[in-house]
Formats: structure tokens, sequence, C-alpha cells
């Protein structure tokens, strides 16, 4: 009894974060465009207009359901729940703070990439059930990108398995800070186990992995597909692709999993290579500053800002770069991504071997 | 190859600089100052942003070129107005008076009633024609810029005073003033015929 309830309570209280944090990430996104362009954004709806997305919400909960009179009706439907499921269940292997994941895998990372993948599916499902031109056009370029996006996003992801040699989330989050049982190098040759802080992230522990990370982070835009890698749903060519038919609910759904899909990548970001929940600050002589900031409440402190600062950089390469062509979309990612991934990984091997 | 990564970064950066400027530069309300004002402009170098329409307006000159005003007590129903209108938006339809009815505020006297004195704004394409040769000058444009209607027939603004009775009295007293004055100038001519 007691285990239903524990993993029922996980799953509403992820469900719970997804959703405030999907209100929070419109708002932002939408302040954050409003002065990039010089505006003020939503100003009307509450202390400056800080109640607009429940709003919206509300406003969206109440629209009618349509579906299309030539729509595959059953597709249609399970798009939008597919889409979402995906994104929600990659959360499941998130670990927030030392001790504090919602399930405790071996293959975590693993599981999280495959998960995400079947986001794929959903749009694919909601692009072809449309039955329209726009919403079939922006599935198959979303999938198209997405499948070739995973490619160096893996081969980023890889590199970091290599040096971490483990699959599971929380164990490569506590490599990096002072709470490891094993060594810690910094550039590999400066041993900061007791010292901890920045110096034991990942992307300073092998700095090949900060170009490892870049990788990681503009495949992670493609994936999450947003700007400048948003074409499946182009504005200005395809309406809004994929979601193009949605209403009501199902296309809150499709918006929610957006906005936690960035959430997602951005923390698989920061677990794999900034660190995780390790404070950025380091011991110096008897500062026990690494100490005194670890700890369950610290861990997810450090964890979201780390995280929101990432989701802040996405709204900020949002708002400032042009959208990319598809075939500047695939020659970046097949000419210039797959090949540095690949060195990556190489230099990963090598670095265990030798430095580690 | 090597230049055009560096290209790619180098313009990328330039451009997230940009925003993140922009950003950081101004997310207060404006301060809201004329267009005329000499300072207008140095905003722009401290950043500046959009007005919240309803709750800050620009000032606008008191001469702009924005909705028609008639001053009814000022109009001698001269339809000039009407006949320069490049658009035919003024429709007036004048009363001969029997007699002087009052004075302009600038001297001149009213001898008409408008009967009808509409101004289709919706088709007004705001030359200001009418304006200018306005013996009275009881057209004027006002500052009023910001004008919505649910009707199009709302857009019609009726200036004139009278109301359909006090039109047709007037008619019928007129109709009577020429009746009078024909039958009194043929009684003349018959006088004159007589006296022949």
């Amino acid at each position: 009894m007691n285990f239903y309830i524990t993993s029922f309570g996980i799953g509403i209280g992820l469900f719970a974060f997804t959703a405030l944090f999907a209100l929070f990430a419109v708002y932002a996104e939408r302040k954050v465009s409003a002065f990039i362009q010089d505006r003020l954004g939503p100003m009307e709806t509450g202390k400056f207009g800080m109640l607009q997305t429940l709003a919206d919400g509300l406003k969206l909960i109440q629209k009618e359901l349509i579906i299309p009179a030539a729509a595959d009706k059953y597709l249609f439907m399970l798009a939008p729940a597919i889409i979402f499921l995906a994104v929600y269940m990659g959360f499941a292997a998130m670990p927030w703070a030392p001790g504090l994941e919602p399930t405790h895998m071996n293959l975590g990372l693993y599981y999280i990439f495959a998960i995400i993948a079947i986001e794929t599916l959903g749009i694919l499902m909601a692009g072809w059930g449309s039955n329209n031109k726009y919403s079939i056009l922006g599935a198959m370029r979303s999938v198209a990108q997405i499948i070739s996006y995973e490619i160096p996003a893996g081969f980023a992801l890889i590199s970091v398995v290599m040096i971490a040699q483990t699959l599971n989330m929380q164990e490569i989050a506590t490599q990096q800070g002072i709470l490891s049982t094993e060594s810690i190098k910094f550039l590999g040759f400066w041993d900061v186990s007791k010292i901890g802080g920045f110096f034991g992230w990942n992307i300073f522990r092998a700095p090949h992995l900060i170009i490892a990370f870049v990788i990681y982070f503009i495949a992670s835009l493609a994936e999450s597909n947003r700007a400048p890698f948003d074409i499946p749903e182009a504005e200005s060519e395809l309406v809004a692709g994929f979601h193009t038919e949605f209403t009501g609910w199902r296309f809150a759904f499709v918006f929610f999993s957006e906005y936690s899909m960035m959430f997602l990548v951005s923390m698989i970001s920061v677990i794999l290579f900034l660190g995780a929940w390790n404070t950025p600050l380091p011991n110096i002589g008897s500062v026990h500053l690494a100490a005194w900031t670890t700890g369950t409440a610290w861990g997810i402190i450090w964890i979201v800002i780390k995280t929101l600062s990432l989701v802040g950089i996405q709204m900020w390469i949002r708002w400032t770069l042009p959208r990319l062509r598809v075939d500047q979309l695939m020659n970046l990612c097949w000419k210039v991504l797959t090949p540095l991934a690949f060195i990556c990984m190489l230099i990963s091997g090598v670095w265990r071997l030798w430095l580690m | 190859m090597n230049n055009k990564v560096i290209n790619g970064f180098t313009t990328a950066w330039k451009g997230l600089s940009l925003t993140i400027r922009h950003f950081f530069a101004s997310n207060g309300k404006r301060e809201v100052i004329s267009a005329s004002d000499n300072n207008y402009f140095k905003q722009l170098e401290k950043g500046t942003n959009t007005i919240q329409y309803p709750r800050q307006e620009l000032p606008v000159p008191e001469v702009g070129r924005y909705q028609l005003d008639v001053e009814m007590d000022d109009c001698i129903v001269c339809d000039l107005c009407a006949k320069i209108c490049p658009v035919n938006c003024i429709d007036i339809e004048s009363i001969k008076a029997t007699e002087v009815i009052g004075q302009t505020s600038d001297g001149s006297k009213k001898m008409l009633y408008a009967a009808k004195f509409d101004i289709d704004m919706a088709k007004c394409m705001y030359c200001g024609l009418c304006t200018i040769v306005c013996p009275t000058e009881c057209i004027v444009m006002t500052n009023q810029y910001d004008k919505t209607v649910f009707e199009l027939s709302d857009l019609t603004y009726q200036f004139s005073d009278m109301s359909a009775e006090e039109a047709a009295e007037k008619r019928i007293l007129l109709d009577k003033q020429i009746e009078e004055r024909a039958a009194a100038k043929l009684a003349a001519m018959k006088q004159k015929e007589g006296g022949a």
C-alpha cells in the first residue's frame, strides 16, 4: 500500500511541477521576448501580468475540442497525450539532490534518451492524424530533425558516460562533487576530491567535455523544436506545424510538453556537464563553502538555479537567432556536430585510459 | 572552413550581445514625452519601450488632422465644405430662413437653417480642405484620434441641431413666404399692367 502511495505521490508531484513550470516558463518567455524587443509584454492580468498564463490556461480548458472531419480520430486524440507523457516520464530518472530521485535506475540516461525519442512518435501521430498539409510537413520536418540531432546528442552524452563509467544519473551527479567516493581530478592532474565546487564538474574534469556540452546544448535546442531550429512549427511557412489543428487542452498539452522538454533537456545538460546538484562553491582552506552548501535543500536549489539559467539561455537564443533552413540544419548536424561529437568521444576514451 | 566557423560564432555573439543589451536596457514604464520634444530621441540611448496605450498616450498637437468637428452656432450653411470635399463625405441640406436668424461669433449673418449636416467619417480622407474653405472657421479637425464604433452608421456624425418637425415647420414657413412673395409680385405686376 505504501508503495502505491509513494508512487502516485511522486507522479502527481512531478506533474504538478511540470504544470507549474510550464505556467512560469510561458510567462518568462513572453517577458524575455518583450524586453528583448523593447516591449513590456503582458501587463494587464495581475501585477505585471503575472496571472496571464493562468488566465490563458483557464481559457484553453474551456475551449471546444475540435476534431477535423477528415482527421484520423484516434491518432489525433492520442497524440498530445503521447507527446506529453514522453517528456513527463523523462523526469522519472532525474536526480534532484543527494538521495532524492524519483526512481533509482541503473540505466537512467539510456532510459531518458529512449523515452524522449518517443515524443517524435507523438509528433508524427499529431501531424499525420490531422490530415493537413501543414501539419504533416511540420511533423516530417520535426521527425527528420529530432532523429538527426539525436546522433550528435547521443555521442556527446556517450563521451560523458565514458568518463563517468555509469549510466546512473544519480551516480554521475555524485561523481562531480565532494560526496564522490572516487578521486576527481581538475583537468586531469589536480585532485579536487576534497575541494569540490565547480572544479569537480564534468566540463572541468575533462575540458573537451565543454565542446560536448555545446554540442549537446545545440542538439537539445533542435530536439525541443526551439528556435533557431523551430522549422517544424515555422509560423511563417507552416502556420503552427504539427499542432495546427489542435484546440483547447489538447493544444495546451502540446504546449506544456514543449516547455517541460526545455526544462528536461536543460536538466540533463546540468546533470551530465555542469555538476548536477553540486555546489559551484569550492572549499578554500578552512572555509568549507562546498561542505556547507551541500545537502538535500541545497541540492534542489543548485540544480534548479543551473537548469533555469540554461532555460534562460535557450530563450535568449530563441529571440536572437533567425531560423535555419532545412538544408543548413542538416548540414550543421551531419557535417559539423556529428564529427565533432565523434572526436569528443575519442578524446574521452584516451582521457579515461591515460589521465584518470 | 575555419573562417566560417569563427564567423558563425562571432556573428552569433554579436546578435546575442545586442539582444541582452536590450533585455537589460529599460524595463520600466516609458516616460511619455511629445515627439516634438528635443529629448525625444535621447530616450533611445538609455533604452525605451512601447507606450501602454490606453493608460499612456503620446501628446498630439491640437491641430492634428483627426476627427472633424462642427460648431453649429457658427455655421452659416454655405455648403462650401460639401462642395470642396474630394470624397463627398459631407452631406448638407439647407432651408432658407424667412428672416435673419442670428449671428455667428465673427459677425456673419445666418440666413439658412441646416436641416441636415452629416459627415461620414468612414469616407473622410482627412485632407482638411473643408476646414480651409470654411468662411466662419466653424468646421475644424480635432486631436481626437481614438474613435471606435460598433455600427458603421455610427461613423456618420450628425451635427444638425434641428429636429425633423422643426425642419418641416421651417419648410412650411418658407413655402408660405415664397407663396406670399409670388402673390405680392403678381399683384405688383397686375398693378403695373393696370397702371399702364
